[in-house]
């Protein structure tokens, strides 16, 4: 086991943002995290990688407790991606990739070949964005761009928060592609926070449902559809039948 | 053009870049930090803000003018730099906040989600971020300091306000202009070359970066010209072949407060203590009060002072005792309280008196100062005066309630009384300008205004020297008041130098130079 998350509770003043959250993650394996907005799949997301701290559970990776590392070195071990993809407006493309490299200490030359062949596998060959500002970037470049950073430092797993859901159709379409032939190549785990459960479906291997800061369901989509646990995860899978129906409906008399 | 100016422009640019430097690198280095401490910190940014505000909306002469009692009466460099360095804070502090501020949450968040430590995150994205900001704030301060500190001069430090108060107190325009050109032209260049090293950073470009060195080396070239060779040699320097020098080694300083007579003074009194070897620093252009602290503090030698000033101003007395009663409490009261030894009266009185043009006192029949009583006319002074008793004791023995007051400047007092812009004045007996714009000075019958017999002031410790008060000994009861007036005549009206004018008077009271 990789990853796992057991009893984690957040609370915000009397909101209980996340409540006895447990689950757990396998080497290579991907989790989407879905629910409403405000259901808690942020903070989940944070309390992993210790920009929260629980007020109560743990959380471990590879058998270490999240404690018992620094926060800053905790986090160098597990890739982020956020919505914004939050690229250093004042360093290169390739700095950012850089960055946490150069927060473990890796010399020059093996950072610079790091940053080299993720700028390559994402899709923007350094000599071509390398020196580019992030500034001179699409939403979809910089994203991959926030990929290929929060892969640079090898982490086993990678947290993705709405990674897609700034981009338009067929460049998020393009990106889904992409992380998988990533994950192929480098064969990283992730929990990826998402609205939509066609994404979810794509991505992941499977599928956690939240509610009111708890997980009322998970398992894989197949047993998600086949048996929802109740009818808010009923619910939840109500709208994306609907468009598979018509799309399928659509596609099959034309 | 310029000639005397450049003479003097050393000293006062030297004065001028230290004072500046010294205040903006300290500002910058208390507010820097306290800025990253207040961004994170709601709780201070709130009072530290607040508190530098406060300190902003201090007038910057008046703020200078209070660290010197805030120094302990202290005068020079150290109450000058003090009062620039909390100047230069505010806009630094401010836009540290401001700028760390706004720094965007998600990319805070981001630089500790890649496993910054709070500390790299400070150091690689949120100043290089805020930077731009912080910098802005440094320029404006940096434009503000060296502004603000022409106002150094009352205090005691030199600076290129030496020239601006000195030009407007002796109406030489000229110096007016060389100072506020100089030190207009050093806060622009100051300016664009923290802009050039910004840029430089910025870009990454190195020859912006040379360009602002060589630019720091333009504003910092004209210390060259001090360094080689001791000061501008001048009349200072003069020496008397042969005479014993029992006051060699010994640096004199003197006061002169901002206005032609005491820079006069100040001249005149500097040629026998040279003469006898003393090495003369006069602190020109300083407020009464603060070379008065000075004086009791021991940081100045020597003052020339007026009694009725002494009387009301320092001892707080509102009875007016005869000329010669006045003289002698006021000497035995500094003398008990402070050790200052009145050293002697110089001989003339520098009162005020009511000044009316001859058409003026024609046509409204004025001869003493209650004629005025009644009359639709203007006076005007100087602000302070109208606070002070001997305007109240005036208005109510003679009745002058009736007349409107204006507070001016006495430089313009003249040209607004000749004009008919006012009608009466407040001037000075000593003025030369009395003589020149024809004025008639009106009778005091109940002497409502106290005597202002002026006389040397010496330190408690300057006064344990014999030879000091020995080099002295020439001037006491030397000037007549028509001898003063016709010195000051020569600096306000003939627009001679101080110096020239300080010849002339040494050469009617010695018959030698
Ligand atoms: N820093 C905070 N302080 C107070 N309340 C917070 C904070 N962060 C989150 N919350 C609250 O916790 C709950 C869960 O928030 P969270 O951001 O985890 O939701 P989410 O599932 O990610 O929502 P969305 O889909 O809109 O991003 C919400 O009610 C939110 O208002
Ligand atoms: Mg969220």
């Amino acid at each position: 086991m990789l990853l796992s998350a057991r009893d984690l509770t957040k609370r915000f003043g009397d909101v209980t943002a996340v409540c006895g959250v447990s689950f757990s993650l396998e080497a290579g394996e991907t989790l989407a995290l879905i629910g409403a907005s405000g259901c808690g799949k942020t903070t989940t997301l944070k309390l992993l990688n210790r920009l929260i701290e629980p007020d109560a559970g743990e959380v471990r990776l590879g058998g270490e407790e999240a404690h018992q590392l620094p926060a800053h070195e905790w986090r160098r071990r597990i890739g982020y991606v956020i919505q914004s993809a939050g690229l250093f407006p004042h360093m290169s493309v390739a700095a950012n990739v850089a960055v946490t490299p150069r927060l473990l200490g890796w010399e020059d030359d093996r950072i610079a070949r790091r940053t080299r062949r993720l700028l390559e596998l994402v899709g923007l060959p350094a000599q071509a964005f390398g020196t580019r500002r992030p500034e001179a970037l699409s939403g979809g470049q910089a994203q991959r761009v926030g990929l290929a950073r929060a892969l640079a430092g090898e982490p086993e797993i990678v947290l993705m928060d709405e990674p897609f859901s700034a981009l338009d159709p067929l460049t998020k379409d393009q990106l889904i592609e992409d992380v998988a032939h990533l994950r192929a190549e480098l064969g990283f785990a992730a929990v990826m926070v998402t609205h939509d459960f066609s994404e979810a479906l794509r991505f992941a291997d499977r599928i956690a449902v939240m509610q009111a800061g708890r997980v009322i369901q998970a398992g894989t989509a197949r047993e998600l559809i086949a048996r929802p646990a109740d009818a808010a995860v009923e619910a939840l899978l109500e709208a994306p039948r609907r468009t598979a129906e018509s799309v399928s409906a659509a596609f099959a008399s034309p | 053009m310029f000639a005397e100016e450049w003479a003097v422009f050393p000293g006062h640019y030297a004065g001028h870049l230290t004072l500046s430097f010294a205040a903006i690198l300290s500002g910058l280095l208390v507010s820097v930090p306290l800025g990253i401490r207040a961004a994170g910190d709601a709780r201070l940014a709130g009072p530290v803000l607040g508190f530098a505000s406060v300190v902003q909306t201090i007038p910057g002469i008046a703020l200078l003018a209070l660290m010197v009692p805030v120094m302990g009466g202290r005068i020079g460099f150290w109450p000058a730099y003090a009062a620039l360095a909390l100047y230069s804070v505010l806009p630094i502090l401010r836009n540290t906040i401001v700028g760390l501020q706004g720094v965007d949450a998600d990319l805070r968040e981001a630089a500790l989600g890649v496993g910054m430590t709070a500390r790299q995150r400070l150091m690689q994205v949120d100043l290089p971020l805020a930077a731009p900001v912080i910098v802005a704030g440094l320029r404006t301060a940096s434009v503000w300091v060296v502004g603000a500190a022409t106002l150094s001069t009352p205090v005691g430090a030199e600076s290129l306000g030496n020239y601006i108060f000195q030009g407007l107190q002796t109406r030489n325009w000229g110096a007016v202009l060389f100072g506020c050109l100089v030190s207009a032209a050093l806060a622009l260049a100051l300016d664009q070359v923290i802009r050039l090293f910004e840029l430089s950073a910025a870009r990454r470009a190195r020859r912006l970066a040379i360009a602002g060195i060589g630019g720091l080396g333009l504003i910092l070239a004209p210390l060259l010209t001090q360094l080689s060779g001791p000061r501008a040699a001048g009349p200072q320097d003069r020496s008397f072949v042969g005479e014993v020098e029992p006051l060699s080694g010994r640096t004199v300083t003197l006061a002169a407060k901002a206005f032609t007579e005491q820079y006069i003074l100040a001249d005149l009194i500097s040629r026998p203590l040279e003469a006898r070897g003393a090495r003369i620093d006069v602190r020109e252009g300083l407020g009464s009060a603060v070379a008065f602290n000075a004086l009791i503090s021991g940081e100045i030698d020597m003052s020339v002072d007026y009694t009725g000033t002494i009387w009301a101003t320092i001892m707080k007395r509102e009875d007016v005792p005869p000329r010669a009663v006045m003289y002698s409490e006021t000497s035995a009261w500094l003398w008990e309280n402070h050790g200052i030894l009145a050293y002697a009266p110089l001989g003339f009185e520098n009162a005020y008196a009511y000044a009316v043009t001859r058409e003026t006192a024609r046509e409204y029949g004025l001869e003493t100062v209650g004629d005025l009583s009644d009359k639709p006319l203007t006076v005007a002074s100087d602000p302070e005066f109208f606070g002070r008793p001997e305007w109240t004791r005036t208005r109510d023995i003679y009745g002058l309630s009736g007349l409107k007051t204006r507070g001016m400047d006495s430089t313009f007092m003249y040209e607004a009384i000749a004009s008919g812009e006012v009608d009466v004045i407040t001037a000075y007996t000593t003025d030369g300008r009395i003589d020149a714009y024809d004025l008639v000075l009106l009778d005091e019958p109940a002497g409502a205004l106290p005597p202002y017999d002026a006389f040397i002031l010496v330190s408690a410790e300057a006064a344990k020297d014999r030879a000091l008060l020995e080099a002295l000994e020439p001037l006491r009861h030397a000037i007549s008041s028509d001898l003063m007036r016709a010195a000051n005549g020569r600096v306000d009206l003939e627009r001679q130098r101080v110096r020239e004018a300080a010849d002339w008077l040494w050469l009617q009271i010695t018959g030698s130079d």
